[in-house]
């Protein structure tokens, strides 16, 4: 996503993009984080919770207004529980990241993508 | 503050697995800005997400076959702003099922809320559509093919400004 955005603003767009995933998006060179210590899944706010996802959109317009340089980053102060244990169990063998069957298809993609790369280079 | 790595995290997960190649995160130094040409409640904003969902008929039928992760073929759509939240139904695989869910449409594709942000008069207008891209494990693709069109049709809806949303 944060590729789209880079391209929409070198196209002329004004872009924040909404994270779960601060260090993915801050690798790529986003131009406007809004990051939100969230599950993945949830960049915009907590589910049915609509008071709160107003504050994360909200946030996010206020940083379009005050960004004078690219590649800010907002941490929103909101915590997902008191209980921090669901960020050391995301992708662990208690917590595996996809279905089976999910994962399958995500390595196939994969495969595909690199023979593409591959097949680019040449 | 603490919060979760992952690309260590993603790279360590998949080495213990077997795989001595995981997925190149994208790595650029230099970044692209656009500063907001216009005063908020002048700018026209859209809304721009990598989220799996299909679009619903009014008998809750789906209208679309699902897409999870991006192939070689052109994928960007499109759909009306003003489209409810309730006639969408996602069918993200990659999310933190433990965690939370993908029920409320809101918590990743803010539409409603765009929509009463709007009425507050917090920006001029919203773009006559929303965009969509599915994610890709091609950087090639995404840049080159796909950011385009997202690009091509933001351009041909006047949009100002795009609020992103990766699931």
């Amino acid at each position: 996503m944060s590729l789209v955005a880079r391209v929409l603003e070198a196209g002329g767009v004004s872009t924040v993009t909404f994270t779960t995933a601060r260090d993915i998006a801050a690798s790529a060179g986003n131009p406007r984080q809004i990051f939100l210590n969230y599950p993945l899944g949830s960049p915009a706010g907590r589910p049915h919770d609509p008071e709160n996802q107003r504050q994360v959109l909200r946030a996010g317009l206020k940083l379009l207004q005050e960004a004078d340089k690219p590649g800010i980053i907002v941490d929103l102060p909101f915590t997902w529980s008191e209980d921090t244990t669901w960020m050391g169990k995301f992708m662990t063998d208690e917590q595996p990241f996809l279905s089976d069957e999910a994962e399958q298809t995500r390595q196939e993609l994969l495969d595909k993508a690199r023979a593409q790369k591959k097949q680019d280079a040449q | 503050m603490d919060y979760i790595r992952y690309i260590d995290k993603t790279h360590e997960y998949y080495r213990k697995q077997g795989y001595d190649k995981t997925y190149n995160y994208a790595c650029n130094e230099d970044i692209p800005f656009t500063p907001l040409k216009k005063p908020l409640s002048e700018a026209r904003v859209a809304l721009v997400t990598t989220a799996s969902f299909i679009l619903l008929d009014e008998e809750g039928h789906p209208l679309e076959e699902p897409g999870f992760v991006g192939t070689n073929e052109l994928e960007v759509s499109t759909a009306p702003s003003d489209w409810p939240a309730g006639r969408i139904m996602s069918t993200s695989g990659d999310h933190d099922r433990y965690q939370t869910d993908m029920e409320d449409i809101d918590a990743f594709f803010p539409i409603t809320r765009m929509r009463e942000l709007l009425a507050e008069g917090a920006f001029g207008s919203l773009s006559k559509n929303y965009y969509r891209t599915l994610p890709n494990y091609s950087q090639r693709k995404t840049t080159e093919v796909d950011g385009p069109e997202v690009l091509r049709r933001c351009i041909e809806d006047n949009v100002d400004v795009a609020l992103l949303t990766p699931v």
